[in-house]
């Protein structure tokens, strides 16, 4: 077994992006089309992969029915104004933001013209789920070469209705005009009358990032004001006449099962509907208050099983090994060269165990649905990533066809990875069923921390040996249940063995923003840390000395300048420390100094610098504020996030007990972007976050000469001596 | 079981007839339909439900409806007057301060309660007072600059 890394595969989602297997329900007569969205000019964007498909096939672009592999559609309306239909979702990226000025760039529109229809499984074609930084690289560009096409489509239709060569007409403003004539039309006045489909099948020609002008700049979010005002409504805000408020029984334990229940005194109060099936009880009643009034009346008692605790985590997590291994060409299970050999002839030797707690999303906006039935159709509007991901679950749960079943996702209080799966949505429309009204749930914080599902817990060996001046010849690197993402390592090495072994997780655990990268990438830059110090070479030098890769040497070195890498420390307690690395198509490096008071144990996070470069960049304002973000946020899972847990409970499940970073917690953060306009553009939601945690790490060695190589590093502070 | 009848809430007078218990966050989105007031922990830990009364920040979520019957209560809803925002909802917009913006409306009730008892503040006094609202998102740097934008718009606008 001997294969070559490609970094390639890290682009790939993840085994802990929850995945629903695509499933096209859009066949709809181009007539019926039009009824429902009206006259005008409709573009529709078909996948690459259903190209052959479609050129095969008798249907055309004019033909009788649209091709059912659709990214992305838009349709201009006789009155210009333009909707665009995307599964994709917001929960605070802001894409509706971004992917409005792809559209309103390709297409000479202004941004208030747009109309940004997204995530609703009726009206939208059909999306695996927004997550891994796939909105940018994918869904822009799908929507810039659909409004490219609608754009030459109007040039067309001008060129026949004046008989001249389109290469004369000029798009800009909502209006097609004549260079030489300076004759003038609105796209409202061409689109009138007209019902016209257009399905992209070759790449139409796109603007270049370095001609852009709406598209490139840093521009608001474009629904902003009904956020300032409270007008927006979340999942969690939505209503509908005669609703009803759920509530669900939670078992005592993970795992437990209904021993006895007595539901009696809860349907004596008025208005309260019991439903109980199987080890599923809930209610729903006229009212928040009421409906927890009830589910407290209701009488349970569960069997539990005894289960581990945090204490004996890790140890469990390497004795657990699932049945399921890496196939042979699995790219996360590779060997290169002979580690073993190089091992034993190098002048250095290190092998150090890293480990990262389980970690809770906390998306501020906890789980939310509200399900409605008419007949046996099912309506619900609720918070989640994969809108039809949602619709699947809803329609195995209730046995019925995917059909009948309409999954809306109102632009959500954030999900960080955490909204992949549909429970709220299952338990509200059971509850509805049973009830015949509409019932909203509402998870509470303890809920959201106890029955969602974590960032995997990860256990980290690596073995490294090099020579005398820092040449580093052979990594063994074995990633223990938390994931493959960002698992190869982007340092030049001729000799490598790198291996993930899932486990069995005491914990529920699924994806989290950046996955495995985050731990995969703290376990190896502390480690290329270590290295450098056991070779008494430069940080920075040491790195650079390793890496054939110039994206990632450009960000290193920007980040050091930035930072001042290099400089004299200023007091006893201060400390620097980088990190760095590559991960969904975006290279980063990021730069802490840290202070350390040795009498109170207190470790204070001073600055953090981050240098970063995902290709061409489309909001720079945008991406600023994810960088930003993705800063502040890993923050929390470095100095102090974990899950406890005990017997099958979860033990600091609310806000008062799990502290996540605040106002005082965040450091002067200072970001510099790469702008590359010649490398197509990646996401950035992500790549961002890893190199948080080693940067903080290798700066408390640097204050402290402590080496942490758990995550959370500094729970209870640090103490020395 | 004693109920409150009537409450003030942005100037307006709503009939209720909920328990002097129940948390106010539940009466303003469940009763009146008030939405922009957020849930986010139940135990005041976070913000997101942050309202004003008679001027001043309070947890709604924590706050008996009881004991606010008599007050001029403020949500997000009854900030701006007419089209024209606060000078916080401006700020907030100018400087991009929110990703989901969950958090925002309980971020501008809570700085809109502190500018209104001072407008020279430090960035270091800024993040003091609002160390009780969370963003997870971490927009932070942005809201101290938001709110330090608000108090320069309203101390220009101070006769």
């Amino acid at each position: 077994m001997s294969k070559e890394l490609n970094l390639d595969h890290s682009l790939e989602p993840e085994r802990y992006e929850l995945t629903a297997p695509p499933t096209y329900h859009f066949d709809v007569d181009r007539r019926d089309f039009f009824k429902f969205l009206g006259a005008g000019v409709l573009v529709v964007c078909v996948l690459k992969d259903a190209r052959a498909f479609q050129e095969s096939g008798a249907d055309t672009a004019l033909g009788k029915s649209l091709p059912k592999e659709i990214g992305a559609w838009l349709h201009i309306r006789e009155n210009g104004s333009i909707t665009v239909y995307t599964g994709k979702v917001e929960m605070g990226q802001n894409i509706r933001t971004s992917l409005t000025q792809a559209v309103a760039e390709e297409l000479h529109v202004p941004m208030s013209a747009i109309d940004m229809v997204m995530g609703d499984t009726k009206l939208t074609p059909y999306d695996r789920g927004t997550f891994g930084s796939r909105t940018t690289p994918e869904m822009n560009l799908q929507l810039r070469k659909v409004a490219a096409a609608a754009r030459e489509t109007l040039i067309g239709l001008a060129a026949a209705q004046w008989q001249v060569d389109r290469k004369r007409l000029i798009a800009s403003d909502s209006r097609i005009t004549d260079s030489e004539s300076k004759r003038t039309i609105e796209y409202a006045a061409l689109v009138k009358d007209k019902q016209l489909a257009e399905t992209l099948s070759v790449d139409g020609p796109l603007i270049p990032p370095a001609q852009w002008t709406v598209a490139g700049q840093p521009l608001p979010k474009v629904n902003g004001r009904d956020f300032v005002t409270g007008k927006h409504r979340y999942p969690s805000d939505q209503k509908l006449p005669d609703m009803l408020y759920g509530k669900v029984l939670r078992p005592a334990s993970f795992g437990a099962t209904l021993s006895s229940l007595d539901t009696h005194e809860a349907e004596k109060i008025p208005g309260v509907v019991v439903v109980h099936d199987g080890n599923f009880v809930g209610v729903a009643a006229p009212s928040g208050e009421i409906a927890s009034r009830a589910l407290a009346a209701i009488r349970a008692e569960w069997k539990s099983q005894p289960q581990i605790s945090n204490q004996d985590l890790f140890e469990y997590l390497k004795q657990k090994p699932t049945e399921e291994t890496e196939p042979l060409d699995s790219p996360f299970r590779y060997e290169t060269g002979s580690v073993d050999k190089a091992l034993v002839s190098a002048d250095h030797r290190l092998q150090k165990t890293y480990t990262a707690n389980y970690i809770a999303h906390c998306p501020l906006e906890p789980r939310a649905a509200l399900a409605q039935w008419l007949g046996d159709d099912l309506t619900v509007w609720t918070g989640t990533q994969r809108p039809f991901g949602v619709r699947t679950e809803l329609a195995a749960a209730f046995h019925m066809p995917e059909e009948r079943v309409r999954v809306l996702m109102p632009d959500t209080g954030s999900g960080y990875g955490g909204k992949h799966t549909g429970e709220t949505a299952i338990e509200a429309a059971r509850l509805a069923r049973s009830a015949k009204r509409p019932v909203k749930i509402m998870w509470t914080r303890e809920e959201e921390f106890t029955w969602a599902y974590f960032r995997p817990a990860a256990v980290i060996d690596i073995t490294g040996a090099m020579s005398k001046d820092g040449r580093i010849s052979s990594w063994e690197f074995h990633n223990y249940n938390s994931g493959a993402a960002g698992i190869p390592t982007f340092y030049d090495i001729e000799n490598q063995r790198i291996e993930f072994h899932p486990a069995h997780s005491p914990l529920r655990q699924g994806s989290y923003r950046a996955l495995a990268a985050t731990a995969n990438h703290f376990a190896r830059e502390s480690f290329m840390d270590e290295l450098a110090h056991l070779a008494k070479i430069d940080p920075l030098e040491f790195r650079v000395k390793n890496l054939r890769n110039d994206r990632l040497r450009t960000v290193f070195e920007t980040g050091a300048k930035k930072f001042g890498w290099g400089q004299a420390k200023s007091n006893t307690g201060q400390g620097f420390g980088m990190g760095g690395g590559f991960e969904k198509g975006g290279n980063v490096a990021t730069f802490a100094e840290i202070a350390f008071d040795r009498k109170s144990g207190d470790v204070k996070v001073v600055r953090l610098v981050t240098a970063f470069e995902c290709g061409a960049i489309i909001n720079p304002d945008g991406l600023r504020n994810q960088l930003e973000g993705a800063n502040i946020m890993a923050l929390g899972g470095t100095l102090f996030e974990a899950i406890e847990f005990e017997n099958g409970q979860i033990l600091n499940g609310r806000f008062s007990d799990y502290r996540l970073p605040r106002f005082s917690d965040v450091p002067v953060i200072e970001t510099e972007m790469i702008d590359r306009k010649d490398i197509p553009s990646a996401g950035a939601g992500e790549s961002s976050l890893v190199a948080v945690a080693p940067a903080i790490a290798n700066a408390i060695f640097d204050a402290s000469g402590v080496r942490l190589r758990s995550l959370p590093l500094v729970p209870d502070g640090l103490r020395v001596g | 079981m004693a109920t409150v009848q009537q409450l003030n809430v942005n100037g307006r007078v709503y009939s209720t007839e909920a328990k002097a218990e129940s948390s106010l966050l539940f009466v303003l989105r469940d009763h009146l339909d008030l939405t922009g007031s957020k849930y986010g922990c139940g135990e005041g830990q976070c913000g997101a439900c942050t309202v004003l009364i008679d001027g001043k920040s309070r947890r709604s979520c924590i706050t008996r409806l009881g004991d606010v019957a008599q007050r001029h209560i403020t949500t997000i809803e009854g900030l701006a007057t007419g089209d024209r925002l606060h000078p916080v909802q401006q700020a907030f917009l100018d400087e991009g301060a929110m990703q989901c913006a969950y958090c925002t409306s309980g971020m501008i009730m809570t700085a809109v309660s502190l500018l209104n008892t001072k407008l020279d503040l430090s960035a270091a006094e800024i993040a003091r007072s609002m160390e009780g609202n969370i963003c997870r998102c971490g927009t932070q740097p942005r809201i101290v600059l938001a709110i330090q934008r608000a108090a320069k718009a309203l101390h220009e606008s101070k006769p």
